[in-house]
């Protein structure tokens, strides 16, 4: 039993699966949900597959060369603890957001949700698995096709506006990374990520593509100042939709350019570091502002989306001299943030359902009908304020000291600033939730699925802070960013 | 080799130009239409690149631009689909200012 257990391709499952049950899903609608929560599943047990095959078997490393063929011509598959850690993100997250999606639409919805949300896993996992940038420009347009769709799925006015503003975004940013990725392979005719780092330089041509891919994917990545699509799209799609946005699909775009930072970019480019780092801190500074000053909750956790990952991008300039420790410190960010801000979209799509509304100024009495959204609201807000014991505070954590033995002040500065208005805008929307109130009006229905799905996931975020050191073991990031040392 | 950095420049001119319609533009068929000028500007500079010397062009950047041009395909018909529905929802084919 074992013994298939670990010769099954899990890597090969992980996309192949979503493609199938996302088309059968389409062809028999009926049994779509079934199908999605079961695929949703299977996904979590094939991650922990291939972290064990990665683990024992390969030794760090696996590559599969799809059909045989492999580089230059065909299509080849790479994971390393990186992708490792974007694929476990990918499968928690999605199992929670199908779980709750189970109950969440209507029928008619229902039809259309399923085949849409099982693509986009697909396209999500075969973006982290690819080992070429022709490839990853692939999946990157299958998910942002995928995504778009998915916001506008709600209908009406304000879901259809903000679809589209998305589309033009993310289609002007994938044009941007292939016109890149065409200097890269006009100078160095290979598109395959390991054979470009052997011989990558600084030429004016790859300065050229560096500067496209890293407009193109701050653009998908929502970075200050080019978020600006963000909050309207993140606030008006579908709750489990938002979750997914905000969890998963802007850091696709983060992956892409830290893969291509480690292995092309960083060895050639310090002032681009310190770039990336500073527009970090404006992000963090600039969308926690925002978020307090909103008055609507789903604009609030879109804003913060906009301030958290910032983060991610302050760790660039931090890593010229410890790579490993920032690196571990942004791998337990993006996990963190990835679950804590699903429970919280999820969460507020419970809180919209139910009052038919997401004026946080009205959302008084929630905590007596909906105890357990309450609480999945706030633990999820302890992990994006960064509060021990949550993983959002082992990230936090280990990014700060990091800055602190590098003595950059300016970046503890940020990140305490970004922590105290964390907390300002969450205690806001926790002040209104948790005091009581009579409710008058009428109630739309929320689930208990609905309900644990939110509370699960804000858990999972809370339990991420006990388990840091066999996680961080189990990912193994030396490897990935021991790559990069070698080829500088 | 001077008329392959003629036909890249070209594609460059589009890209820009492309760009410059998304931006000023506010009618979405013109945002759409210019999205796609700017994708012909890539392709363009692709398939100028990917001449070689006199033993004929490199056929892989032309496979990646039939790729992109499947791409360029489909975005753009949910794009256009995306317009009517928010015409239809909203009354006007351009995005809301506020």
């Amino acid at each position: 039993m074992q013994d298939m257990f670990s010769h099954i391709p899990w890597a090969l499952v992980l996309i192949l699966l979503p493609l199938l049950t996302g088309m059968t899903s389409f062809l028999w609608p009926r049994s779509a949900a079934t199908l999605g929560v079961a695929t949703a599943a299977i996904l979590v047990i094939a991650v922990a597959g291939l972290g064990w095959q990665l683990h024992y078997l390969y030794d760090g490393t696996y590559h599969h060369a799809v059909g045989g063929w492999g580089a230059p011509l065909g299509i080849a598959l790479h994971a390393d603890g990186l992708s490792l850690l974007m694929l476990t993100a990918t499968a928690l997250v999605g199992m929670g957001v199908s779980v709750y999606s189970l109950t969440y639409f209507d029928r008619e919805k229902a039809l259309r949700f399923w085949p849409i949300w099982l693509f986009l896993l697909a396209a999500l996992n075969a973006l982290f698995l690819s080992a070429d940038i022709f490839n990853l420009y692939v999946t990157l347009e299958l998910l942002g096709l995928a995504a778009v769709s998915l916001t506008a799925l709600a209908g009406g006015k304000a879901a259809l506006d903000g679809a589209m503003r998305y589309l033009l975004a993310t289609l002007l940013g994938s044009l941007c990374y292939l016109l890149g990725v065409a200097l890269l392979y006009h100078s160095y005719g290979s598109v395959d990520i390991a054979t470009l780092a052997q011989r990558v330089e600084a030429t004016p041509a790859v300065w050229s593509a560096m500067g496209l891919i890293g407009i193109g994917m701050l653009l998908k990545a929502a970075l200050f100042p080019l978020h600006f699509w963000l909050p309207r799209a993140h606030a008006s799609a579908p709750a489990p939709v938002s979750a997914v946005l905000s969890a998963l699909v802007i850091k696709a775009a983060f992956y892409i350019l830290l893969r291509l930072w480690l292995s092309l970019f960083g060895p050639l480019s310090e002032s681009g570091a310190e770039l990336l780092g500073l527009l970090g801190a404006v992000a963090i500074l600039w969308g926690s502002i925002q978020a307090l000053r909103q008055v609507r909750l789903k604009l609030l956790i879109a804003y913060s989306t906009v301030a958290q990952i910032g983060y991610l991008f302050l760790a660039f300039p931090l890593a010229a001299f410890a790579a490993l420790s920032t690196w571990n410190a942004v791998a337990y960010l993006a996990l963190s943030h990835a679950l804590a801000k699903a429970a919280m979209f999820l969460a507020a799509g419970n809180l919209l359902r139910f009052g038919g509304h997401d004026r946080i100024r009205d959302l008084g009495g929630v905590v007596q009908r909906l105890p357990l959204t309450a609480w999945a609201f706030a633990l999820a807000g302890v992990s994006i304020m960064g509060l021990p014991p949550s993983g959002g505070f082992i990230g936090k954590w280990l990014l700060l000291e990091t800055a602190l033995d590098q003595a950059r002040w300016d970046l503890v500065l940020v990140m305490m600033l970004g922590g105290l208005l964390a907390a300002a805008y969450v205690f806001k929307v926790l002040g209104y939730i948790f005091t009581e109130a009579d409710i008058s009006h009428e109630t739309g229905e929320v689930t208990k699925t609905m309900e644990w799905a939110a509370l699960s996931l804000a858990i999972a975020a809370m339990v991420l802070g006990f388990i840091a050191v066999p996680l961080l073991e189990w990912l193994g990031l030396e490897q990935v960013v021991g790559i990069s040392e070698i080829s500088q | 080799m001077s008329n392959v950095i003629a036909f890249a420049l070209v594609g460059v001119g589009l890209f820009c130009l492309g760009l410059y319609a998304l931006i000023v533009q506010a009618h979405l068929l013109r945002k759409i239409l210019a999205i796609n000028i700017m994708g012909s500007g890539v392709f363009m500079i692709m398939v100028a690149l990917a001449k070689r010397g006199a033993d004929g062009p490199d056929p892989v950047p032309h496979a990646m631009v039939i790729t992109g041009i499947v791409v360029a395909v489909s975005a753009t018909a949910l794009a256009l689909t995306l317009m009517l529905s928010l015409s239809a929802a909203s009354g006007s084919a351009k995005l809301s200012d506020d």
